[in-house]
């Protein structure tokens, strides 16, 4: 798909992405602000001590090994599972005084590519954002269409509205998804692995459609990917999580170093320049 | 085709083939009698003779009471079978699969047995035994066949088996002690609709008039469900609290329909599958057509199983089984195959 021509750092000073997030109107309003979060799995603790703050406009890539609590943050941040510890705020406001509702109007979530098997067409999934919009015996009227063909006509799908997304290929099952979430209308964007099971052009092809909406839109986003490169690539900040604790937290070039590769993932690499576009890459080194 | 103009289509198919099954029977009347009478009824114009009161009697004390028994108790198991199949995210979902008609028809044996004969807020003590011994069992059923948020179809099918199977034995062990209730009991495993009355009728008719409305308007949450829980939630519905009023409501339904009639089994499976290769998935369309298009089922059923050993009648549950259960056998094959 065609996208309009977007730098690919956005920021063009690397090392004050927090000033520059304000995009000069005013102070940075924070969407989501987490303190000392604690919370896992019958008391088998999975995230600890968590402290962190999503701004507006940004994009923040959490990454660390499999099981270092990446998905789980995603399900507390959506008070799907509840804390031990700490609390979050979205907007000033604790999340518990939210209503399911109110918080599906401010976040949407991407989940990582899921196998389906139901016939509702594209269109119908995407009419699904409108729920958390409309009251109980309230239909979806023509405005709601509206913005769900809108939110199609973004992420390209259009075309296929009213295929059934069963007969979709995995690249465009995740566009109608992404259609879906921007139904909602959020101010957050939570993303769950979103191109994981996606070939390598669909990859580069979701993350580019992301980074436009995002940008367009002004949301916040949270990225959590176990892709070292696509999230150095794509995300303003990176945040590497180790055993549920945050290691380190910063801008791409100060997080993915050889130092801290090689603490949280026990991997030697090395770390290049991407000649495109600057950002930090890494390159694998086999054993002997 | 446009969903208002397909739900009138099957609405009228409907009426029409009440009409027909009411002149069917051991005295034939024709179909315009048939309708004279009922507008009669329901008008009052008088337009009937004395000499005509034995057909009025026929069509209206028992060929009405006994099709409307059949259009309700229909459209209740539909209803509840297609509102399962969503919730468990499960082709195979149906009461009667599931156990939860054998619970429902255990409860109301448990109630005659014991002479539960009361009436309470117009609900009749069979029923309420009924719908609590249903409930009981779906609980149980949901409760064993969930595994991570996702209910497979094998542990969902075996505690079904399970639970069912416990019932209906607890069934058969009253059917053996209880003496002179004997002939009554046997009906709740067998399913008939043979000596309704319109008493059966007003005994069915809040049950199903609550449910099938609490499953109407829970439709659109119910779609979402069909994403799983989490992006369910996700997406703003309160999962647990909606999971508790479609479950209850489905169990209710299920409930109501076995008080009456005992266990007609594999209506819940044929007509929501049937309905759903015309208009999809979508639940806001899909719940009023399983329920139009189980009534026929039933009334159909009906029909076959007054007419096919006349002038003995069959039990309309051995009938919808024989319809039933190989199709049940295909869906089990073409989801081993996917």
């Amino acid at each position: 798909m065609r996208m309009p021509a977007i730098p690919s750092q956005p920021f063009p000073l690397r090392s004050g992405w927090f000033f520059l997030t304000n995009w000069g109107c005013g102070s940075v309003e924070t969407a989501i602000k987490v303190e000392n979060l604690s919370c896992g799995y019958d008391r088998r603790p999975v995230l600890e001590d968590l402290t962190f703050a999503l701004h507006q406009g940004e994009m923040l890539g959490v990454i660390g090994p499999n099981g270092s609590g990446k998905s789980t943050l995603i399900r507390a941040l959506t008070r799907i599972l509840p804390l031990s510890r700490g609390h979050i705020e979205l907007y000033g406001r604790p999340l518990q005084l939210y209503t399911v509702k109110e918080i599906a109007r401010q976040v949407a979530v991407i989940p990582q590519l899921t196998p389906v098997t139901f016939a509702f067409s594209s269109l119908d999934v995407v009419m699904m954002g409108r729920t958390p919009h409309l009251r109980r015996f309230q239909r979806e009227g023509p405005g709601d269409r509206d913005i769900a063909l809108d939110a199609m006509r973004r992420t390209d799908c259009l075309a296929f509205r009213d295929r059934p997304i069963h007969e979709l290929s995995g690249g465009e099952r995740q566009r109608v998804i992404i259609a879906r979430a921007l139904a909602q209308q959020p101010s957050i964007l939570l993303l769950d692995e979103p191109t994981s099971f996606l070939d390598l052009n669909h990859q580069v092809e979701i993350f580019d459609l992301l980074r436009h909406v995002c940008a367009s839109d002004g949301l916040a986003v949270l990225c959590v990917s176990h892709d070292l490169n696509l999230s150095s690539e794509y995300c303003h900040r990176l945040m590497m999580l180790k055993d549920g604790r945050t290691y380190a937290d910063g801008p791409p070039e100060d997080i993915l170093t050889h130092g801290h590769i090689k603490a949280v993932f026990e991997t030697d690499v090395t770390v290049i320049e991407s000649p495109y576009s600057g950002s930090p890459q890494i390159i694998l080194k086999p054993g002997d | 085709m446009k969903r208002p103009f397909i739900l009138v289509l099957t609405a009228v198919v409907l009426f029409a083939a009440c009409v027909f099954s009411m002149g069917v029977g051991a005295v034939y009347i024709p179909a315009g009698t048939v309708l004279q009478v009922l507008v009669d009824h329901i008008w009052s114009t008088g337009a009937l003779e004395p000499a005509r009161s034995a057909t009025d009697t026929i069509v209206w004390e028992i060929r009405l009471p006994r099709t409307l028994l059949a259009v309700l108790v229909g459209a209740a198991l539909a209803s509840s079978g297609g509102v399962m199949q969503g919730f468990f995210q499960n082709p195979m979902a149906d009461p009667y699969i599931m156990g939860i008609s054998a619970g429902a028809a255990l409860g109301a044996t448990v109630a005659v047995t014991l002479d539960l004969e009361f009436w309470m807020l117009g609900l009749n003590a069979v029923s309420i035994a009924a719908f609590l011994c249903a409930l009981a069992v779906t609980m149980v059923v949901y409760a064993f066949s969930r595994r991570g948020g996702r209910v497979a179809s094998t542990t969902l099918l075996l505690t079904g088996i399970a639970i069912g199977a416990m019932a209906t034995s607890f069934t058969s062990y009253m059917l053996v002690m209880g003496g002179e209730n004997q002939r009554q009991l046997l009906f709740w495993l067998m399913g008939s609709l043979s000596a309704r009355r319109w008493d059966h009728v007003w005994m069915l008719l809040p049950y199903a008039a609550v449910g099938l409305t609490v499953v109407l308007i829970y439709a659109r949450e119910l779609n979402v469900l069909l994403l799983g829980d989490e992006q369910a939630a996700q997406l703003g519905v309160h999962v647990e609290r909606v999971k508790l009023v479609l479950l209850t409501a489905a169990a209710c339904l299920a409930a109501a329909a076995v008080s009456v009639s005992g266990i007609i089994g594999f209506v819940g499976l044929l007509a929501p599958h049937m309905v759903r290769l015309i208009v999809g998935p979508d639940y806001r369309i899909l719940t009023p057509m399983a329920a139009l298009g189980g009534a026929l089922l039933l009334v159909l059923a009906d029909l076959a199983a007054r007419t096919v050993m006349a002038p003995a009648e069959m039990p309309i549950g051995i009938l919808t089984t024989v319809l039933g259960a190989p199709f049940f056998l295909y869906l089990l094959h073409r989801q081993r195959r996917v």
